[in-house]
């Protein structure tokens, strides 16, 4: 069975060394194209400094420059600021504008899939489905971690959805919420701050048993008299869901991209946290087509020890995905 | 996820008359992974030693001219972009001590996904 699935890289996987200057949003098109993954997702408030004034010549650089690279936009992350005024939330009515805002920047930039943030409401997502359908654009929650494909807030959506009969509102997992192990960078960190190894190891052993968080989070805190650093590694716990990658199947219609979260990959090109090895099976099962998009998020967990390299993390994902494309085809 | 990179201190240097300085200033970049209008920026701590200083001593500028933290908080129209760097003035008669200090700072930021205020912390040793 060949499957229709698409390599892509989030710019978000690039951040450290964007920030620091060592590479510039072009270097990334560059670099995503290079290793065959040429399907670009951006986070317009992270890439476009004149964010949200984007003038008609600046689409037409963007245009140009991802032409040049053989490259294509797959994907605008959006965001919305209902704290913007302290003394009080946006009203519904400023959510729905905002909401419009980004899907007319994402339309004029040729996107069709929007990364809708988790915490906006369904409601206020039913109110922006004329303007998503008229400019073609799907609205696609992010099923991020801790919740998970069937969080009862994430049906919600799903219910809109189905009500309304759209093809323009469902969801956008992101694959952390299929975290089958404890990332071995996240222990590293924590025992490099002084969290003591059998302490580390008794949590990575509760992760891997899946007893619940909260169980570990009282071991911890309470009868091992955790220190401070320890009790916020297992804390970490309530943030390290393993979902059930065989109801992929179940889902699949509702969403067309994925933001393929990982913490840090092995030399032999496998990922010791994430499953990929279950999700990619299941998704070229039930026949998606779409965009798998690295979202690298190792940075903050190693950059007190060494220098980042996204590149090269990045490129060992990708050969992963190759790896496990080919043999889900194969099976 | 870039605390360590919010305090530049190659930056850090005095202001005013070179005899009598009347505070000092440094270069900040935002420690979060996008930009964020200023309305946002709850709160910029600089504490020298421990000791932090007025709220009223300290001015922001991401390049569009200083505004005080209370100022900071309805400048709708204006943006920290992700990556850019902005200054810190902190008016303090004779200017950043002499010697060795640790100089720190504290971002706190509303960002509206989170249930919580989010925080960045940096500390360097400063010796001007």
């Amino acid at each position: 069975m060949t499957s229709k699935i698409k390599r892509g890289v989030s710019l978000y996987s690039f951040q450290e060394e964007m920030f620091l200057g060592k590479m510039t949003v072009e270097d990334c098109v560059a670099f995503g194209a290079s290793i065959g993954a040429p399907g670009i997702e951006i986070l317009p408030e992270q890439n476009m400094p004149t964010f949200p004034n984007i003038s008609d010549r600046q689409v037409g650089e963007w245009q140009d420059m991802l032409a040049r690279h053989g490259a294509h936009f797959t994907c605008y992350d959006m965001f919305l600021d209902t704290k913007r005024r302290k003394d009080r939330l946006m009203t519904d009515e400023e959510q729905v504008e905002s909401i419009h805002r980004d899907l007319i920047l994402c339309n004029r930039l040729g996107i069709r899939n929007m990364r809708i943030l988790i915490f906006v409401r369904p409601d206020i997502l039913e109110k922006c489905v004329p303007m998503a359908e008229k400019l073609d654009v799907h609205m696609g929650v992010e099923v991020h971690a801790p919740w998970h494909l069937e969080h009862a807030w994430i049906l919600r959506t799903i219910e809109v959805a189905d009500r309304l009969g759209t093809k323009h509102l469902g969801i956008l997992p992101d694959m952390g919420i299929f975290m089958k192990h404890y990332p071995p960078a996240f222990r590293a960190r924590f025992e490099r701050q002084g969290a003591r190894p059998e302490v580390t190891q008794f949590i990575v052993d509760q992760h891997e048993q899946k007893v619940m968080c909260e169980y570990t989070i009282f071991e911890v805190a309470v009868k091992m008299q955790g220190n401070k650093v320890e009790v916020a590694m297992a804390e970490t716990l309530r943030h390290a869901p393993y979902a059930n990658p065989k109801r992929i199947g179940d889902y699949a219609p509702y969403f067309r991209h994925i933001q393929a979260k990982f913490y840090e990959m092995n030399e032999d090109c496998t990922d010791p946290a994430i499953a990929y090895d279950e999700v990619i099976p299941a998704l070229v099962k039930a026949g998606w087509e779409g965009t798998l998009s690295s979202e690298y998020e190792g940075n903050r967990w190693i950059q007190d020890v060494h220098e980042v390299d996204s590149r090269e993390q990045v490129r060992r994902q990708h050969v992963m995905f190759e790896r496990l494309i080919a043999q889900a085809e194969a099976a | 996820m870039f605390d360590k990179y919010t305090i530049d201190p190659a930056t850090v240097a005095n202001t005013g008359p070179a005899d009598a300085p009347t505070g000092f200033s440094f270069t900040t970049k935002l420690g979060y992974y996008r930009g964020l209008g200023l309305s946002m920026i709850e709160d910029l701590k600089v504490s020298i030693d421990g000791e932090a200083l007025p709220r009223e001593a300290i001015t922001f500028d991401e390049g569009e001219g200083p505004l005080t933290l209370d100022e900071m908080e309805t400048a709708f129209d204006r943006r920290w972009p992700f990556g850019a760097p902005a200054t810190i003035t902190v008016a303090l008669p004779g200017g950043f001590p002499a010697g060795e200090h640790k100089l720190s700072l504290q971002q706190r930021l509303r960002i509206s996904y989170m249930p919580f205020p989010s925080f960045n912390n940096d500390e360097k040793v400063i010796s001007l």
